[in-house]
C-alpha cells in the first residue's frame, strides 16, 4: 500500500537498500584483497628464493651472492625457548590467581587491569625498558634480553586466556574434588587446569605466535648478528629482525632472502593459528563450557 | 550449562569410585583419618600454591612498574632540559636559519613533528579503515551466506596475525611503488588544490603509505570488535525493526548500529591505540625525517619510527633521554586510549556470553 501512495520514497529506500549491500560486499572485497596479495606476493617470492642454503648457511659477506638464515633461525629458537620459560609459567599461574583465589576481589580486578595495560604496551617501548633494565647495566646486548622482552609480552595474552578457560570449568567439578577430600591446589592442577588445557594450551601458542613476529622489541635488546652466534651473553639474530635489516638494505640478493625469511615465518604463524582453530572448532573446549 | 556436563567429565573414573565404595565399607575407619591426616599436611601446600599464584599475579604489578620506572629515571635528562616544552617547542638552525625540531648534532630536541606524524597517520589510518571495517561487520553478520561466514572471519583473522614487519615489507616493494607510480600523481593532479597533496616527494613514501598500511593493520581489531557487538544485539531488536515494515539497511542502521555504537567507537579507539604504536611497517614507509608538512604525500616520522630509527646510533646521553621521553609519551598516550576502549567495549558487550568466533 505504501508502496502504490509514496512510490518515489519507496523506491529511493530498496535503492538505499541495494546501494548498501553493494558497499558493503565492495568493503569485504577491499579488505580480503590486500591480503590475499599479501600472501600470494610472499609465495611468488619467497617460494622462488628459498633453498637449502637459507636454512642451512648463515648470511653472507656484503657483495657475495648467497647465504642464508641459519643464525636467525637458530636465534629467535633460542629467544623464543627463553620467552616461553619466562611467559608461560607467570601467565598460567596470574591466571590461575584470577579465576580460582581471586575472583571477584580488588586485587583480582586490579590485575586483570594491569594485564590489559601491559597487554597495550607498544612492543618498541618494552624493548626501550628492557633496554634500561637489562642491556644498560649489563653493557652489552644480549639474546637473553630479547628473549625476556619477548616473555614480558607474551605474559598478558597466556593469562587472560587460561583466566577465560578456567572460568568455563564448571563449578562443580571443583566441588566434586574438594568433596573426596582432594587438597585444594591438587584440584586446581590436576582437575581445573587439566580440564582447560586444551584452551591454555591455545592462549599459549597464541601468544607464541603473536611474539615470533615482533621486531621492535628486539631492536635495540638482542640487536642481531651477522655471524652465527647461541651465546645467551652476545647479540643474537632473529628472523624478523634478519628481514627487517635485509629489507632496508639496497641490494636485490638480500630483498630476496628478506622474502624467503618472511615466508618461512608466516607459514610457521599461520600453522600456529590455523592449529589452535582447528583444536578450538574441534569442541575439545566445547565439552567443558 | 554446567549441570548437563558433569556427568561427562566424572564419568571418567566410574571404576575407581565404585572400588573406593567398596573399600571403604571395609575399613571406613582408617581412611576417614586418611582423609583428614592428608587434609592437615596438604594445608602447608595449599598455602604454598596459594601464595605462589598470588606471586604470579603480582608480578604482572612488578613488570609494569618496573617499566614505568625505569623510563621515568632515564628520561630525566631531557625532562630536566626541556621540561614540558619538549612537546611543543621549536627553534632556529644556526646554520641553514630555518625552522627545526630535532637536532642531535646540536642536543636540541622537540618531539613536535612525531606527534604531529603519529596523529596523522594514525588519523588517516583510521579513515581508511573504520568505513571498511563497518562495511565487513555488517556484511559478516547481516548478509553473508553461512557458507561464506567461516572462511572470511578467518581470512580477516589471518589477517591481524601477520606480523608487522611483513606488512612492512610488502608495504616497501609493493604498496610504495604502486603509490609512486599510479596515485601519487594522480592525486596531486585532482586535489592538489586543498594543499593536502603535493608533488615534492617522489619516492612514494610518507605519511599517506603509512596511513595506509596502518589501515590494513588495524582493520581486523575494529572489524572483529564491531562484529561482536553487533552480535551482541538481540535477535528480536531486528525482528521488531523488520516487522515495522522496514528494509534490511534500515534494520540494520536503526536495530543494530544504533544499538552497537557505543561498542564500536570502543573498537574504533582501540584501533586507534594499536596504530599509535604501530613501529615496525610504520619505520618502513613513512619516511623518517623530522619535519612538519601539510601534504600528505611528504616524507615525516611517527613517535614510535624515530625511536626505531635513531636509538641504536644515539651516543649523546641528551639523544638517549630525549628518546626514551618519547617513549615515555607514548606508553602514557596508548594507556590511556586502551583503558578507554576497554570501558567502552565492556559497557556494551557486559552481561552477554562471549561469542565463539
Amino acid at each position: 500500500m505504501i508502496s502504490t501512495r509514496f512510490p518515489i520514497r519507496s523506491r529511493l529506500r530498496a535503492v538505499a537498500d541495494h546501494a548498501v549491500t553493494g558497499l558493503a560486499v565492495l568493503a569485504t572485497l577491499l579488505v580480503v584483497t590486500p591480503l590475499l596479495t599479501i600472501f600470494g606476493y610472499l609465495l611468488y617470492k619467497g617460494a622462488s628464493s628459498l633453498n637449502l642454503a637459507f636454512f642451512t648457511k648463515v648470511p653472507a659477506p656484503v657483495g657475495e651472492l648467497g647465504g642464508g638464515m641459519a643464525n636467525a633461525i637458530v636465534g629467535s629458537a633460542i629467544m623464543l625457548g627463553i620467552a616461553s620459560l619466562m611467559g608461560v609459567p607467570i601467565g598460567i599461574g596470574a591466571g590461575v590467581y584470577l579465576a580460582e583465589f581471586g575472583r571477584g576481589t580488588k586485587l583480582a580486578h586490579a590485575v586483570r587491569f594491569t594485564a590489559d595495560v601491559l597487554n597495550g604496551v607498544p612492543s618498541i617501548v618494552m624493548g626501550l625498558a628492557i633496554y634500561a633494565l637489562i642491556v644498560v647495566p649489563q653493557h652489552h646486548f644480549s639474546g637473553f634480553a630479547g628473549g625476556v622482552a619477548l616473555g614480558i609480552m607474551m605474559i598478558p595474552t597466556v593469562c587472560r586466556t587460561t583466566e577465560e578457560m578456567l572460568l568455563m570449568v564448571p563449578h562443580a567439578v571443583r566441588e566434586a574434588a574438594l568433596g573426596l577430600g582432594v587438597p585444594n591446589w591438587r584440584s586446581v592442577l590436576s582437575i581445573t587446569v587439566r580440564t582447560a588445557s586444551p584452551g591454555i594450551i591455545t592462549g599459549c601458542m597464541l601468544a607464541f605466535a603473536r611474539v615470533a613476529g615482533e621486531t621492535a622489541p628486539l631492536l635495540f635488546t638482542a640487536l642481531g648478528n651477522n655471524y652465527w652466534s647461541t651465546s645467551l651473553n652476545q647479540p643474537i639474530s632473529a628472523l624478523p629482525l634478519q628481514i627487517y635489516v635485509y629489507a632496508l638494505s639496497p641490494y636485490d640478493d638480500w630483498h630476496r632472502l628478506a622474502w624467503a625469511g618472511a615466508l618461512v615465518l608466516i607459514v610457521l604463524i599461520v600453522l600456529a593459528v590455523s592449529l589452535v582453530r582447528f583444536v578450538t572448532s574441534r569442541g575439545v573446549l566445547k565439552g567443558t563450557s | 550449562m554446567p549441570e548437563i556436563r558433569i556427568p561427562e567429565i566424572s564419568a571418567h573414573r566410574p571404576k575407581a569410585a565404585t572400588h573406593d565404595r567398596g573399600a571403604a565399607e571395609t575399613s571406613l575407619q582408617s581412611d576417614v583419618r586418611r582423609f583428614l591426616l592428608s587434609r592437615g599436611n596438604s594445608a602447608w601446600t595449599d598455602r604454598g600454591f596459594h601464595g605462589l599464584m598470588v606471586l604470579c599475579a603480582l608480578s604482572i604489578f612488578g613488570i609494569v612498574g618496573l617499566i614505568v620506572w625505569q623510563l621515568i629515571q632515564r628520561s630525566q635528562l631531557s625532562w630536566h632540559t626541556f621540561g614540558f616544552s619538549f612537546f611543543f617547542h621549536s627553534f632556529m638552525d644556526p646554520v641553514t636559519h630555518t625552522l627545526s625540531f630535532w637536532d642531535p648534532v646540536n642536543s636540541q630536541f622537540s618531539a613536535l613533528p612525531f606527534l604531529y606524524g603519529t596523529l596523522v597517520s594514525s588519523f588517516l589510518a583510521l579513515a581508511i579503515a573504520v568505513p571498511l571495517a563497518v562495511g565487513v561487520a555488517i556484511f559478516l553478520t547481516e548478509m553473508c551466506p553461512r557458507r561464506l561466514r567461516a572462511p572470511l572471519a578467518f581470512l580477516t583473522e589471518l589477517l591481524a596475525a601477520i606480523p608487522s614487519v611483513i606488512y612492512g615489507l610488502w608495504a616497501m616493494f609493493i604498496l610504495v611503488p604502486l603509490l609512486r607510480q599510479y596515485v601519487n600523481p594522480r592525486l596531486v593532479d585532482w586535489f592538489g588544490w586543498t594543499g593536502l597533496f603535493n608533488n615534492d616527494n617522489p619516492t612514494g613514501l610518507g605519511f599517506l603509505a603509512a596511513g595506509i598500511i596502518l589501515a590494513i593493520m588495524i582493520l581486523p581489531i575494529i572489524s572483529s570488535l564491531t562484529r561482536e557487538v553487533m552480535l551482541a544485539v538481540p535477535q528480536s531488536q531486528r525482528e521488531a525493526v523488520l516487522a515495522l515494515g522496514a528494509t534490511r539497511w534500515e534494520m540494520i542502521r536503526m536495530g543494530v548500529l544504533r544499538n552497537a555504537r557505543i561498542g564500536i567507537v570502543g573498537g574504533i579507539i582501540l584501533g586507534l591505540g594499536r596504530a599509535l604504536g604501530e613501529t615496525m611497517a610504520v619505520t618502513m614507509v613513512i619516511g623518517n625525517s623530522p619535519e612538519i608538512h601539510r601534504s600528505l604525500l611528504s616524507n615525516g616520522a611517527s613517535m614510535s619510527s624515530v625511536i626505531a630509527n635513531e636509538f641504536t646510533e644515539a651516543v649523546s646521553d641528551m639523544h638517549v633521554s630525549a628518546l626514551i621521553e618519547i617513549g615515555l609519551a607514548l606508553f602514557f598516550v596508548t594507556i590511556i586510549v586502551n583503558a578507554f576502549a576497554q570501558l567502552l567495549v565492556w559497557a556494551v558487550t557486559r552481561g552477554t556470553p562471549a561469542q565463539t568466533r
